[in-house]
Formats: C-alpha cells, sequence, structure tokens
C-alpha cells in the first residue's frame, strides 16, 4: 500500500501500516542483523579462523532441522517450543563444528572454513532428508531463505530475545578476547575458557536459532562485518562489537530496503542480496589475506 | 583390472535388470517405455557426470574437486536464467530446443574457461584457496541466478524452469535424445583423449617435455566438461545445491580404490560403471525397497559431504 | 647446437633477461650457475618452452622454439622441471614408460617396451621398478625422473636445479649418471645447478648469469676465479684447486 511521510501524520490508514508492518520491519531487519554480526564475531573468535560464520557453518543449518523436528514431533506446540528444540540443535551443530575443526593444524586456516562450509551442507542434506519424509519441503524454502516479506505485528518479538542474546556476550567481551590468544595463553591469564566458550557457544546458539525461526538464514552477514571491522579496529571486542551491531544492522536493512524496491511489487529475498554482496566480499578478503605457512 | 571392469559391467548390468524388472505389475507395455526412458537418462548422467569428474580432477591435479563443487552447474542454470531474461520467456520458449541448448552450452563453455582461468591465476597450486574460492563462487552463482529469477517476471519464470528442467521421475524423450546427441561424441572425444590426459596428469612441466601442450590439453578438456555438465544439468536439473555436488567425488573416490590405476583407459570406464551402478542402484534401493520420497541426489549429497570431510581431514593429517 | 640471440624475458614490469645469445655447441655437459634471481631458471625454461618466449629467437638444432610443434621437439629436447611433484599415483615403470610417449603417443610396441626396460637398469631401477613413487627415496624419484628423459631418446637434455632435496649421495650420483649420458650416449645436458662445486666437478661448460645478462661463460677452471665470485655471487670465498680442479672454499 503507497504510503507518504506526509500521511502517516493524518490517515489512519497509513499510521496502521507503519504500526503493524513498516516499523517492525525495519526493527527486524536492525535486530537480526546487530545479532548476526555480533554472534560471527564471537564465532570466529571461538575457531580461531577468520572465515567462518554460523549461518554458512552448520549453525544455520541445524536451526532448521530443529524446527524441522519440532514441528514433526510436536506440530502443535507453541513457537517457543520450537525456538527451544531450534536452539538446542544449534548448540549440539556448533559445538560438533568446533569439536571437528580442533584437531585441523593452525598452518592451514582456510582449511577450517573449508571443512565448515561442508559441514553446514551435509547438516543441509539431512535437513532435506527429513523435509522430504515429513512432506515439508515448501517450508524448508522459508528456513533456509531469510526474507522479511513476512514481519508483521506480532511475529517477529523473538528476535529482540536474539538481540538480547548478542548484547549479553558484550558484558563478556574482555574475556571472549582474551580467548583470541588461544586456549593456553587465555588458560594461564586465569580465564575459565569452558565456561567463557560455553556461554559463546550459547549466545550463537540462540541468536542463529531465533533469527532462523523468525526470517530465515541470513548468510555472510556475520562473516563480512566482523572481517571488515576488525582489519579497521582490530580484535578488542568490546569496542569491536557495538561497531559490529550496528554496521550488521544497516547492512540488513540496506539489503532488505533493495529487495523492496528493485522490483516492486514483487520481493527478492534479502538473503539473496545480501549473499551475491557478502559471497563477493569473501572472494575479495580470500584474496586480500597474505598467504600464511 | 580388465577383471575388475568386467565386474563392475556386470554389477551394472544386473542393477538394471533389477530397476526394471523389480515391482513391474500391470501392464508392460505402459511400464517398459517408462522404466526404460528413466533408465536410460541415469545411464547417460552417470557416465556423463562420472567422465567429467575425472578429466576435472586430471586437469587440476587433485582428488577433492569436482565440476559441481566449483559451481558448474549452478553457471548452467545462471546461463540459462540469463537467456531468459534477454530473450524474455516467449522468446525463449520458441526457439528450437537444440539451439538453445546449443546457445547455453556456449555461454558455460566461455564462462568456465574464464572462471578456470582466473581460478588457476589466482589459487597457484594452493589447492585449499581453489575448493573455497569453488564453494563460494557456486554460492554466489546461485544467489545471481536467485537474483536474476526474480527479476523475471514469475508466471514467464515459471514456464521457462517448467521446459528447462525434469527429474528422474520424469524425464522428456525428446530431451533425452538431445542429450544423448551431446553426451555420446563428448564421452567419444573424452575416451580419444586418454592417453593424452594420462601424460598431464604428470603436471605441466613433465607435460610439455613430452610434447603435450597443457594449455591446449586442458581446454579441451573443459569444453568436454562444459558439455558433459550442461548435457546432464539440461536432463535432470543441477545436481548441486539442492544436493548431490559430490556424485563425482563418491564416484571418482570409489573407481580409484576399484581399480587402483592412474591410466585414464581403465579410469575412465571404471569411473563411469561406478557412477552408473551408484544412480541406478541407489534408485532402486530408495524408490523400490525402502519406499522414500526423498530424490536420490539427497542422499548422495549427505554421503558425499561426509566423504569431503574425511578425504580434506586425512589429507592434512598425512 | 642451442642457439640463443636476442633473448629477453620481463615478469611484471621487472626485465628478468637482458638481450641474452649464446650458443651451446653440441655434446657435453654445461651448467648454468649465478646467485639467486639471476635469471637462470628463466632462460632454461624459456629453452624448454615451459615459458612462451617473448622477445629474441631460439632455436634447437633446426627446430625454433615457438615456431615447431611440440611433439616434434619432444623428439630431440627433454626437460626435468624443478618440481618432480607428479599428484597421480605412478610405478616407477609407468613413470619411465611415460619416456617413449613423445614416439608412440599411446600406443607402444615391443621396442618402446625393450627401451624402457633398458632405461630401468641402466639407472639402477629394475629392484624398485613396480614400487610407487611416493614409497621411494628423493634420491630414486630423482633418477627415475632421469631415467624418464633417457627414455625419451632425444639428443638435449635440460635439467633444472635437480639437486634440490638431495642428500650427498643422492647428488653425487645423479650428477655422475648426467656424467655418464654425456660420455657414452653423446647426450647434450644443459643444467641450472646452486652449487658452483657440482659445476666445477662434473661440467665441461659454465655459463654464469648475473642480473640477467651472461657474466662469463667457458671451461670451469677459466670461468671459476676470485673475481667470478666477488663480482658474481658478491662473496669473497677462497678457491682453491684439488687434482686440478677449482675448488671454492665454503
Amino acid at each position: 500500500m503507497p504510503v507518504s511521510l506526509s500521511g502517516f501524520l493524518t490517515d489512519p490508514d497509513s499510521q496502521q501500516v507503519l504500526i503493524v508492518s513498516r516499523l517492525p520491519r525495519t526493527l527486524a531487519a536492525l535486530l537480526a542483523g546487530a545479532a548476526l554480526a555480533v554472534t560471527g564475531q564471537i564465532m570466529q573468535i571461538l575457531a580461531r579462523n577468520r572465515f567462518v560464520e554460523p549461518m554458512t557453518a552448520g549453525a544455520g543449518q541445524s536451526a532448521a532441522l530443529g524446527i524441522l523436528i519440532a514441528s514433526v514431533v510436536f506440530p502443535a506446540s507453541a513457537i517457543w517450543a520450537k525456538m527451544g528444540v531450534s536452539a538446542l540443535t544449534t548448540l549440539i551443530g556448533s559445538a560438533g563444528l568446533l569439536l571437528l575443526i580442533r584437531p585441523l593444524p593452525p598452518t592451514q586456516p582456510l582449511l577450517v572454513p573449508l571443512v565448515a562450509l561442508v559441514y553446514g551442507g551435509v547438516i543441509g542434506a539431512v535437513v532435506t532428508f527429513f523435509a522430504y519424509q515429513g512432506d515439508m519441503m515448501q517450508f524448508l524454502g522459508s528456513w533456509l531463505t531469510g526474507e522479511l516479506s513476512g514481519v508483521l505485528q506480532g511475529r517477529y518479538e523473538l528476535l529482540w530475545g536474539a538481540a538480547a542474546a548478542a548484547g549479553v556476550t558484550w558484558l563478556i567481551a574482555d574475556r571472549i578476547t582474551v580467548l583470541s590468544l588461544g586456549e593456553n595463553a587465555a588458560r594461564g591469564l586465569g580465564l575459565n575458557v569452558a565456561l567463557v566458550s560455553g556461554l559463546g557457544l550459547a549466545a550463537i546458539s540462540v541468536t542463529t536459532a531465533m533469527v532462523v525461526v523468525t526470517l530465515g538464514a541470513i548468510p555472510f552477514v556475520g562473516l563480512v562485518i566482523p572481517n571488515i571491522i576488525a582489519r579497521r579496529m582490530g580484535d578488542n571486542l568490546r569496542r569491536a562489537l557495538p561497531v559490529a551491531a550496528l554496521s550488521g544492522a544497516g547492512l540488513v536493512l540496506v539489503g532488505d530496503m533493495l529487495g523492496r524496491t528493485l522490483r516492486a511489487p514483487f520481493e527478492i529475498p534479502v538473503a539473496s542480496l545480501v549473499g551475491i554482496a557478502g559471497a563477493v566480499v569473501f572472494l575479495a578478503l580470500l584474496y586480500s589475506e597474505p598467504r600464511r605457512g | 583390472m580388465a577383471k575388475r571392469l568386467i565386474l563392475l559391467s556386470a554389477l551394472l548390468l544386473v542393477a538394471c535388470a533389477i530397476y526394471i524388472g523389480l515391482g513391474a505389475e500391470g501392464a508392460w507395455r505402459f511400464l517398459l517405455p517408462y522404466r526404460a526412458t528413466k533408465l536410460a537418462s541415469m545411464l547417460l548422467v552417470g557416465i556423463g557426470l562420472s567422465v567429467a569428474t575425472v578429466l576435472f580432477q586430471t586437469i587440476t591435479a587433485n582428488r577433492i574437486l569436482t565440476p559441481s563443487v566449483m559451481g558448474f552447474d549452478a553457471l548452467y542454470v545462471m546461463v540459462l536464467t540469463v537467456l531468459v531474461h534477454v530473450l524474455g520467456g516467449v522468446g525463449y520458449a520458441s526457439l528450437p530446443a537444440a539451439l538453445l541448448f546449443a546457445m547455453n552450452v556456449a555461454g558455460m563453455t566461455v564462462l568456465g574457461m574464464l572462471l578456470f582461468g582466473l581460478l588457476q591465476k589466482g589459487a597457484r597450486g594452493d589447492i585449499m584457496r581453489l575448493v573455497l574460492t569453488g564453494l563460494i563462487l557456486g554460492i554466489l552463482l546461485r544467489s545471481v541466478t536467485e537474483f536474476l529469477q526474480r527479476m523475471i517476471d514469475p508466471a514467464e519464470f515459471q514456464m521457462v524452469q517448467s521446459v528447462s528442467f525434469a527429474r528422474f521421475t520424469q524425464v522428456e524423450p525428446s530431451l533425452l535424445a538431445l542429450s544423448a546427441l551431446v553426451t555420446l561424441p563428448a564421452l567419444a572425444l573424452a575416451w580419444g583423449m586418454r592417453n593424452r590426459l594420462d601424460v598431464l596428469g604428470l603436471g605441466d612441466a613433465t607435460a610439455t617435455g613430452l610434447g603435450e601442450n597443457p594449455k591446449s590439453g586442458q581446454a579441451q578438456a573443459l569444453v568436454l566438461i562444459c558439455i558433459l555438465v550442461a548435457a546432464s544439468t539440461a536432463l535432470v536439473g543441477p545436481m548441486s545445491g539442492g544436493g548431490g555436488s559430490f556424485f563425482g567425488l563418491i564416484v571418482t573416490a570409489l573407481a580409484h580404490v576399484i581399480t587402483p590405476s592412474e591410466r585414464h583407459r581403465i579410469l575412465l570406464p571404471s569411473a563411469a560403471l561406478t557412477g552408473c551402478i551408484i544412480l541406478v542402484g541407489g534408485q532402486t534401493v530408495m524408490e523400490r525397497l525402502l519406499d522414500l520420497t526423498t530424490p536420490l541426489t539427497v542422499v548422495i549429497e549427505l554421503i558425499g559431504g561426509i566423504l569431503f570431510l574425511v578425504l580434506l581431514v586425512k589429507r592434512k593429517r598425512a | 647446437m642451442i642457439r640463443l640471440s636476442g633473448v629477453s624475458h620481463f615478469i611484471g614490469g621487472a626485465q628478468i633477461l637482458h638481450d641474452i645469445s649464446l650458443d651451446l655447441p653440441k655434446g657435453g655437459i654445461t651448467a648454468l650457475i649465478g646467485p639467486n634471481g639471476a635469471g637462470k631458471s628463466t632462460l632454461l625454461s624459456l629453452i624448454a618452452r615451459l615459458t612462451p618466449l617473448k622477445q629474441g629467437e631460439i632455436t634447437v638444432d633446426t627446430l625454433k622454439i615457438g615456431g615447431c610443434s611440440d611433439r616434434d621437439l619432444a623428439r630431440v629436447l627433454a626437460i626435468m622441471a624443478q618440481s618432480t611433484h607428479v599428484s597421480a599415483r605412478l610405478r616407477v615403470r609407468e613413470l619411465v614408460g611415460f619416456g617413449r610417449y613423445p614416439w608412440h603417443r599411446g600406443r607402444p610396441g615391443p621396442a618402446d617396451h625393450a627401451l624402457i626396460e633398458a632405461a630401468l637398469e641402466r639407472f639402477g631401477l629394475l629392484p624398485i621398478a613396480d614400487r610407487f613413487l611416493d614409497e621411494i627415496s628423493g634420491g630414486q624419484r630423482q633418477r627415475a625422473f632421469v631415467a624418464m628423459a633417457f627414455a625419451q631418446d632425444t639428443d638435449y637434455l635440460l635439467l633444472d636445479e635437480p639437486l634440490n632435496n638431495l642428500d650427498i649421495a643422492g647428488a653425487r650420483g645423479l650428477m655422475r649418471l648426467l656424467r655418464d649420458m654425456a660420455d657414452r650416449d653423446d647426450k647434450t645436458i644443459l643444467i641450472v645447478l646452486h652449487d658452483i662445486n657440482y659445476a666445477a666437478a662434473f661440467a665441461d661448460r659454465i655459463v654464469a648469469l648475473k642480473n640477467g645478462r651472461i657474466a662469463a661463460t667457458g671451461a670451469p677452471d677459466q670461468v671459476i676465479s676470485d673475481t667470478l665470485l666477488r663480482d658474481v655471487f658478491d662473496t669473497d670465498a677462497k678457491i682453491s684447486r684439488i687434482d686440478g680442479r677449482p675448488f671454492v672454499m665454503v
């Protein structure tokens, strides 16, 4: 429905559109973008590798698997219950990845993202398999490709939780920064490594699950933003996280606006647009990174 | 080696017989042509993709890359979408299928060569970088395709999709004929290259020393790869993305185990037979025995992905 | 004879070779020496057509590099590249067998098989002929590659730093095989060497390069001198003579 700025002040219909649709959609884009960028940054420290992010490294796919399981086993359960199952599978999926990449040699920095991508693909295949068996293919698309066209008042509020979970990480930002020195060094500095890693992993899982449940997977935000920020201002998380959150929010918002306007009245999912931009930036990062090892 | 190839052929024959015969009830008159078409398309795709993968692994000198992992079938879908975009859905559908196919393959070959050249230059011997680039490029190509598809009128796109892609479950006989017409000569040419491929596999410098220009050999192999992948993709849709990008990987890994030889006169038939056995046998098991609705490609993606992880991690530990 | 005239080469913006003209007569071993970055390997790979020739002219007997078919050249000139890594898993006999490829193009006859066996025997590879390349030592692998080049039955053989990663026994053994091929089979061998002492001990002729230019050519005891070490290699190592051969004290 066409709305104008002056209309919001006078026309009750326009006000209705603003409150029910436009405002929630804008908030959803901002919240999701901020949360994704922050969790991407945490994930990169936990995996000790610049080229991973939760959405493409198994967390996004595990979240979809969780919703799928919940929808098949407890079809009548409330959205927050499905969310809970999804967060649990995401936690297992992310922890599995960290275990898998732990023995990989640090001299091969590109091996980690490679393993992570394929790991995500394998979980994705499991999801597809069960989706076919459970006749849920049409739902699958909405979880694997994030878009905001369905966002309305009352359907996005979970994202506040995602943002809150991401916000919690800021409280332990200093400790996570210490973790980036390596496990032994961190232990030497008196850090409870298991606790901090666990908290970081939990934040990643809850955030990813909430975003996937409400919007679907949006790739690369968590990869591109932290990389650019780390180049500009280093890895001190207490300073970097707020900037990451703002940049992520901006990226998803702009992506959604483009998707809405490029071919109105049809919509292009924000995930496709961010996917194109993110993949290009990823490749640029891959080739500008000085070769190591 | 010859004995093992005969054994593989026998196994494939058995798989085909079971596929045609198992659970056949009712009128053979209807059933036979239907199943035979499906079987023929599986064989065509099985041979085509397996041979394409062997060629690709030889010219890139590694065992974990496949054309699908590098986004070659995503490239095909992208070229297709661009063609629809440029010609318009109606214009596209009014062109003869053979011409369309030729245009698709030509566009894909040009882009594929470009991609391959850039990759070789940029990644210079760094296999990890090459594979990672390929995976990301695949994601990029699929995102661009999706973007372009959204930019096309949805109704037009629907029409294009229905004429462009089919599944093993519903293969157009005319498309099958066209695909065979393209695949068979490409296979013959690949077979003709078997000795040169052996030499190319020794590395650029050694191949040059033996009088085999690596550049022209790679270019010829790449054109064949593009044709084979395009023909398979046109027939059954992209194997990657939706599942099965690791089909070629499974096939070549198995072929190397079953017939441990680097000679392409062994490797090519061995991989082709293995590929067909996996497709036909797998489809029989999935469709007839387990009664599953999931496409075989999803299962292949699952197994192949795990195999890929194992190969990657093992490679680095060794 | 290998004849180079006016050969220059650029990589990026940098000039690697400056207008090189050089005649290498038939027979004997010629060693290309020089400090790192002098352009030795570039020069060799231009002659071997591994790098496309852009400026100047190179002929091998009557064949012009860049103007003749790869196949014709492969029957006259064999090369052993710096990296002998082969990703394919091959047995020694298979590798040596590839040396006959320029002659039979994939269809070996009985004569080819006889030549392959002869090459295996000549280079002492018969006991390991059925082992895989990744199962044998570095020295054995280099020997297998030389055997392949030998089986190729060419007049000329080009080698790029074949002694890399070899221990002293492997390096000496390989150089003696090359010497033997030059003496017994009248092969013309051009070899890039890092170690001047190996060049002094085994080569008939030395070509010293510096900054892409030829600094000296001639027999080892003429070329290797204090001035050469100082001007070309920027070092003041002493030279002594052992059995009449120059020897750089490192």
